[in-house]
C-alpha cells in the first residue's frame, strides 16, 4: 500500500475540519474541527515516517498531540467561560475585537 | 587651603545656599530664609577674602592661576575645561560682589520680611550672585557665556518677581529679549574668535592674538564688536539701554543689587578681561568708548527730568555704567574698575535709601509727591546725602577719586580722546543735577502727608489699598491698578530703615564706604592700592596707562571740583531758593524736555521698527501660515493618509473568527495552487 492512500484520506479529513471551522458558528463544534484538521496532518506525517522508514514524522506527531491537548485545554476553558457569563455560545456574536 | 580650592568654595556658597532655600520652601521661616541667604553670601566672603590672601602670596608677576574640576568637552582638539581663571581682577570682582551682596542680602532680610514670596526671593537672589560670580570667576569663553546667560536668566525672574503685576511680567521679558540680544552677540563673537584662533581658554586667547591676527584686523574688529554687542546690552548701554529703566519693576533690594551694583557692570568686567584682544582692535574699542559716552550724556539727560525715584537712579545707574564703559574701552582699566566699585558701594546705598523712603510713602515712587522726609527719615537722609555727594563726585568723597582716575586717564592718552574727557565732565555736571534734583525734591520743603504720618506715628503711611505705581498718572494713586492682596509691594507692613535694624546695618558700612573708599586710590600717587593691586592683570597693555601727567592731573581734579561745587548751588538755587524755576526752564524749552521725558524715543523707535514689524510677521504666520500650510498641509495631509491607509486595512479585521479562517485558508490555498500549477 502506497502513501498516496494515507494521504489521499489526510487531505480528505482536513478539508472537512478546515470546512467545519469556516461553516459552523458553535465554537465546540470549531474546535472539533480543528481538532480533526490536527489530526489529518499527524496521519500524514505519520504515513511519511512510515515510508522512508524512520521515527521523526512519529516524534512530530507526538507533539502535535501535546499541543492539540494544550489547545483543547484552553479553548474548553474559554467555552466554559462564555457559559459562566451566559454569553451566546455563537462565535459571529462575539466580534468586539473588530478594528 | 590653597588657591585651586578656595575659588571653587566662592562659587559653592551661593548655589548651596540656593538649593536649601528652595528644597525647603515654606518650611523655612521668612527670618529663616533670610538668614541662610545672608550667611551664604557672607561665607562666600570669607572665602573671597581667603583667595586674595592667597593671591598676594604668589610673586608679584606670577599672580595668575588657573584650576579646572574637569573636561566638559575633550573632542578632536576642542578642549572645554569647567575651569576657573584667578587673578588681581577676578579676585577684586569677587570681593566687591560677595561683599555688596552680602550686605543687600542683609537689607533684603529686612525689606522683604512680610512679603509672601520670601522663599522664592532669597534662592533666586543666592542663585543670581552664584551665576554672577561664575560669569566673573570663569576660564574660559564657554563657562562665560554660561555664566553670562544665567545672570540673564536670574535678571528676569527678579524683575518678573512681583509677578501678578503685568507691567512686571512685560519688563521681564523687555529685559531677557534684549539680554538674549547680547548673548547672540558673544556668542557668535566667540566663535569668530574661535574660528580663527581654535581655543577657549582665556591665557591661550591672550597669548595666541598676537599671533594669529594683525593688528586691527577685520575679523579681530567683527569678533570684538559683536562681544561688545554682548556688553552693551549687560550693562545697558546705547542702544540695547530701554530695558533697565523698565527693570525697576523688581523689589527694590533687587534694583540695588542686579541693576546697579553688580550685573549691569558685568560688560565693564568683559572688556578689561578681554582687554588683550580689546587693544589689538583699537577700532572695535574705539566704538566702544564712543557708545560709552554717548550713553553717559543720553542717559544723564533723562534722568534730569525723570519723576520716578527709583528711574532717576536707573538712568544714573545707564550714565554711570556709560563712564565705566568709555573708561575700559579708552584703556583707562584702573579708573574703570575704582569707578566700577565705589559706584557699586554709592548706587547699592542710594537704591536702599530709595527703597526706604518708598516704604515710608506707602509704595508711592513719584518724587511730585515726595517732599520733607528729612525730619521724618534722619537716618535715610543721611544715608542718601552720603551717596549723593559720592555719586555727584563731590570733592573728598569716593566718587570724586574714581570719576577723576577715569576721566585723567583717558584725556592722558590725548588725540580724539579729548572728546571723552570733555563728555566726561558735562555729564558730571548733569549728574549733579539730577542727584541734588532728588535729594532736594524728596527731602527739602514742608513734609508731605506721608512724611507728616511718619513724623506723627513713627509708623509708615498705609495707603487704604495698595496700587501698582507703574500704571496709570503716577502722582495719583486713585488712577492706578488696585494690587492684588497676595503679591505687590513687599508685604502688609512697610518696612523702612528708622524701624529695621537689618536695613539699618546694612546701610551704615555702605555709607561709611561711600565717603572713604575713594582713599585706596589718591591721585599723584598718595596712595595705588589699587593700581599696583591691579597691576599684573594690566601689566601685558600695549597702551601706555600710567602716563605721569601730574598737570592734567590737577587740572582735572580742579574742573571736578568746580563743576560740583558749582552745579549744587545751582541745584540748590532752582529746586530750594526759587522752587518754580525748573518749571519755567521747562515751559522755557518744551521740545527739549519733551524729548529727555520720552527717553530720547528709543522705546518708540524700537516699537515701530523692531517689535511691531515682529508682531505682525507673527500675526500673519499665525493666521495664514499656520492655518492653511501647517495646519491644512502638514498636519491635515499626513493625517488624512494615515486614515485612509488604515481605513482599508480595518476592514479585514471585522471580528468575525470564520472568515479569519475563511482568509488564512484561501491564501494557503492559493499558495499549494501556486506551487502546484509551477510543478506541473
Amino acid at each position: 500500500m502506497t502513501v498516496n492512500w494515507y494521504l489521499i484520506v489526510s487531505a480528505m479529513i482536513f478539508t472537512l475540519g478546515a470546512a467545519g471551522v469556516m461553516i459552523r458558528r458553535n465554537p465546540l463544534v470549531i474546535l472539533l474541527c480543528l481538532e480533526l484538521m490536527l489530526n489529518a496532518g499527524n496521519l500524514a506525517l505519520i504515513g511519511f515516517s512510515r515510508m522512508w522508514g524512520d521515527g521523526a514524522g512519529e516524534i512530530f506527531a507526538i507533539v502535535v498531540m501535546v499541543i492539540a491537548a494544550c489547545e483543547v485545554a484552553i479553548g474548553l476553558g474559554i467555552i466554559v467561560a462564555l457559559y459562566r457569563r451566559r454569553l451566546p455560545v455563537d462565535v459571529d456574536e462575539l466580534k468586539e475585537l473588530h478594528g | 587651603m590653597s588657591l585651586s580650592l578656595t575659588p571653587w568654595l566662592v562659587l559653592a556658597c551661593p548655589l548651596v545656599g540656593m538649593l536649601t532655600i528652595a528644597l525647603l520652601g515654606k518650611k523655612l521661616s521668612p527670618r529663616a530664609a533670610g538668614t541662610i541667604g545672608t550667611l551664604a553670601i557672607a561665607l562666600a566672603f570669607v572665602f573671597a577674602i581667603l583667595t586674595l590672601i592667597k593671591l598676594q602670596a604668589l610673586p608679584h608677576d606670577a599672580r595668575v592661576e588657573t584650576t579646572s574640576l574637569w573636561d566638559l568637552v575633550n573632542v578632536d582638539g576642542v578642549k572645554i575645561q569647567l575651569g576657573l581663571y584667578i587673578d588681581p581682577l577676578s579676585t577684586f570682582m569677587i570681593l566687591v560682589v560677595t561683599g555688596v551682596s552680602t550686605l543687600i542680602h542683609l537689607y533684603s532680610a529686612g525689606y522683604m520680611q512680610t512679603d509672601a514670596g520670601y522663599v522664592r526671593y532669597f534662592s533666586y537672589l543666592n542663585f543670581f550672585v552664584f551665576s554672577m560670580l561664575l560669569l566673573v570667576l570663569a576660564g574660559n569663553m564657554v563657562l562665560l557665556i554660561i555664566g553670562w546667560a544665567f545672570v540673564g536668566a536670574a535678571s528676569y525672574m527678579l524683575v518678573s518677581y512681583w509677578y501678578r503685576r503685568d507691567t512686571a511680567t512685560a519688563a521681564g521679558i523687555k529685559a531677557f529679549v534684549i539680554n538674549v540680544v547680547g548673548d547672540i552677540g558673544l556668542v557668535l563673537g566667540t566663535l569668530f574668535l574661535f574660528k580663527t584662533m581654535g581655543v577657549l581658554d582665556y591665557d591661550q586667547l591672550f597669548a595666541g592674538a598676537h599671533t594669529a591676527f594683525e593688528k586691527d584686523a577685520p575679523e579681530l574688529v567683527i569678533a570684538m564688536l559683536l562681544i561688545l554687542v554682548g556688553a552693551f546690552a549687560k550693562s545697558a548701554q546705547i542702544p540695547f539701554q530701554t530695558w533697565l529703566p523698565d527693570a525697576m519693576e523688581g523689589p527694590t533690594p533687587v534694583s540695588s543689587l542686579i541693576h546697579a551694583a553688580t550685573m549691569v557692570t558685568a560688560g565693564v568686567y568683559l572688556i578689561g578681561r578681554l582687554h588683550v584682544l580689546f587693544e589689538w582692535a583699537p577700532t572695535a574699542a574705539a566704538v566702544g568708548a564712543i557708545v560709552g559716552a554717548l550713553t553717559l550724556l543720553i542717559a544723564g539727560s533723562i534722568g534730569l527730568v525723570m519723576t520716578d525715584l527709583k528711574r532717576v537712579i536707573a538712568y544714573s545707574t545707564m550714565s554711570q555704567i556709560g563712564y565705566m564703559i568709555m573708561g575700559v574701552s579708552a584703556a583707562a582699566y584702573v579708573g574703570g574698575f575704582f569707578h566700577m566699585m565705589t559706584h557699586a558701594f554709592f548706587k547699592a546705598l542710594l537704591f536702599m535709601a530709595a527703597g526706604s523712603i518708598i516704604s515710608a510713602m506707602g509704595g508711592n515712587q513719584s518724587l511730585n509727591n515726595m517732599s520733607g522726609f528729612r525730619k521724618a527719615l534722619p537716618f535715610t537722609f543721611v544715608c542718601f546725602l552720603a551717596g549723593g555727594f559720592a555719586l555727584s563726585a563731590f570733592p573728598l568723597f569716593s566718587g570724586f577719586f574714581s570719576k577723576d582716575t577715569l576721566l585723567f586717564e583717558v584725556g592722558a592718552r590725548g588725540g580724539w580722546y579729548w572728546g571723552l574727557y570733555v563728555a566726561g565732565y558735562i555729564g558730571a555736571a548733569f549728574t549733579v543735577f539730577y542727584t541734588w534734583r532728588m535729594i532736594f525734591r524728596a527731602f527739602w520743603g514742608q513734609p508731605c502727608e506721608q512724611a507728616q504720618v511718619v513724623i506723627d506715628t513713627g509708623h509708615a503711611y498705609h495707603p487704604a489699598e495698595h496700587t501698582n505705581p507703574h500704571t496709570g498718572n503716577e502722582d495719583d494713586p486713585s488712577t492706578q491698578e488696585v494690587e492684588d492682596s497676595e503679591v505687590g509691594f513687599p508685604g502688609k507692613e512697610h518696612k523702612y530703615a528708622e524701624t529695621t535694624w537689618q536695613m539699618r546695618y546694612a546701610m551704615i558700612p555702605l555709607a561709611i564706604l561711600a565717603v572713604v573708599a575713594g582713599l585706596i586710590q589718591l591721585p599723584f600717587g598718595i596712595t595705588n592700592v589699587l593700581s599696583s593691586f591691579l597691576e599684573p592683570t594690566f601689566a601685558n597693555t600695549i597702551v601706555d596707562y600710567e602716563p605721569d601727567n601730574s598737570g592734567l592731573e590737577a587740572f582735572g581734579l580742579i574742573l571736578s571740583s568746580v563743576i560740583a561745587i558749582v552745579s549744587l548751588a545751582c541745584a540748590y538755587w532752582i529746586w530750594v531758593r526759587k522752587p518754580g524755576t525748573s518749571a519755567a526752564i521747562q515751559a522755557r524749552l518744551p521740545w527739549l524736555h519733551k524729548l529727555f521725558i520720552n527717553k530720547w524715543y528709543f522705546d518708540e523707535f524700537y516699537s515701530i521698527f523692531v517689535v511691531r514689524p515682529v508682531v505682525w510677521i507673527g500675526q500673519w504666520a499665525q493666521d495664514s501660515f499656520e492655518r492653511v500650510v501647517i495646519n491644512g498641509l502638514f498636519i491635515g495631509g499626513s493625517s488624512g493618509l494615515v486614515k485612509a491607509g488604515s481605513a482599508a486595512v480595518r476592514a479585514i479585521q471585522n471580528g468575525l473568527i470564520r472568515s479569519y479562517a475563511a482568509i488564512v485558508i484561501g491564501g494557503l490555498s492559493i499558495v499549494l495552487l501556486y506551487f502546484l500549477v509551477r510543478g506541473l
